[in-house]
């Protein structure tokens, strides 16, 4: 019997190769859709792919949908689609346009931010749109209220193209190691002139807003405009690796630590009888959600007077008649505890 | 974000437990947490004074 034994796998630039949990967003293959897959978009909201958010501030109106439309033999299934249905070609100065991703800060420790050792971290996503031209990624650091912005650029028209971007580490700032937001990863899309009239921030800066999305297109600025991405893909280190595909429960639970929807109707609950006029029901969550998540449901009968949900279980008080009979959670349940 | 219809709800110690409020046309139980982004949007805009919260009843 022949023995490999290894003392470490390193990549070209010697950071330590990690082969599970690589990458830093979650549901990057857009695999995910709890709350819905597609729905009209004219504000700053979570509605549709789990833990993205689309923040449509004043530039336009889109349909943010799942689609099929996906790059050739790379095996992924879905992509997250924006469709312009109502242009604006001026933005104002404070319009803008763009999808995230907010991480926790005890996600991030390993990035060694705010260190003279902070790690360097790229970004791949495939994307697609008709509007071709200068797009802009960005990561902010909201606990330092730092930034950094690099250009890419959609060079062909509705055809898939694969984009890499290295950030450098950041010497400056430390993330929280905690469970709030640290670090939004976003995609802009097209934005007014508070976020385009200085000079692209292409290294970590203090937050000025003008050197933001400099030169960027605007995606808003005809209804025949449309723009797809998946794949996406935020690791430790300068190179990007192939994207990390995990099973979807694996996908699912990372994303019910945010979010979590129950469609059934009538689910069951744990019931006590408190033994003089009201019942208690407590229904725990498939995991440990981020925060006390706020809740979106109402019991079968009654209404709950001391609703309280943790981060392992909603429990509540239904008023009402001194019985055993069982209390159910109405369709659609949600529980809500995203950044 | 659009809440409106913020209003407490109390525990059994008469103790503000969670505020019940109508969130971009949704009605939703928050509770008391400052991780909770609703949360924290609601103390926002009470400490703007565009959003007042009523008391239990």
């Amino acid at each position: 019997m022949s023995t490999l034994r290894v003392e470490a796998l390193e990549q070209p630039d010697g950071t330590a190769f990690i082969f599970n949990n690589k990458n830093l967003l979650i549901n990057g293959g857009m695999n995910i859709w709890e709350r819905s897959t597609s729905v009209s978009v004219s504000t700053d909201i979570y509605s549709t792919v789990d833990r993205w958010k689309t923040r449509v501030s004043g530039l336009g109106a889109f349909t943010i949908s799942r689609s099929t439309d996906v790059p050739s033999a790379q095996g992924f299934g879905y992509s997250l689609k924006l469709d312009c249905t109502t242009a604006d070609a001026s933005p104002a100065a404070g319009d803008f346009l763009q999808i995230q991703q907010i991480i926790e800060g005890q996600n991030l420790q390993h990035l060694l931010k705010g260190t003279s050792n902070a790690k360097a971290i790229t970004m791949s996503f495939w994307v697609k749109s008709n509007k071709t031209g200068t797009y802009i990624a960005s990561l902010y650091d909201g606990d330092n209220t730092r930034r950094i912005s690099k250009s890419y650029t959609i060079d062909s028209a509705s055809t898939w193209e694969k984009k890499t971007i290295t950030f450098p580490g950041d010497t400056s700032g430390t993330l929280d190691n905690d469970n709030g937001a640290s670090l939004w990863v976003q995609w802009w899309l097209g934005a007014g002139s508070n976020f385009t009239s200085g000079t692209l921030a292409t290294s970590w800066e203090s937050l000025t807003s003008a050197n933001t999305a400099v030169g960027i297109v605007n995606l808003a600025d005809s209804t025949s405009n449309e723009f797809f991405i998946t794949g996406c893909q935020l690791e430790v280190g300068s190179t990007a690796s192939g994207f990390e595909f995990e099973p979807y429960a694996s996908t699912l639970q990372k994303c019910q630590r945010y979010y979590y929807r129950v469609t059934e109707t009538g689910i069951p609950t744990f019931l006590r009888n408190d033994g003089s006029t009201s019942r208690d029901v407590i229904y725990p969550y498939p995991t440990t959600m981020r925060a006390n998540p706020t809740v979106s449901t109402t019991p079968n009968s009654g209404t709950f007077s001391n609703p309280y949900p943790s981060p392992r279980q909603l429990w509540g008080r239904v008023a009402g008649s001194n019985d055993t009979s069982s209390i159910f959670l109405d369709d659609p349940v949600t529980f809500d505890a995203e950044l | 974000m659009n809440i409106t219809n913020a209003k407490y709800t109390v525990n059994d110690n008469g103790d503000n437990s969670s505020i019940c409020a109508t969130v971009d046309g949704k009605e939703v139980h928050i509770p008391l947490d400052t991780a909770n982004r609703h949360y924290d949007e609601i103390m926002r805009q009470v400490d703007a004074g565009t959003l007042t919260i009523a008391d239990a009843d």
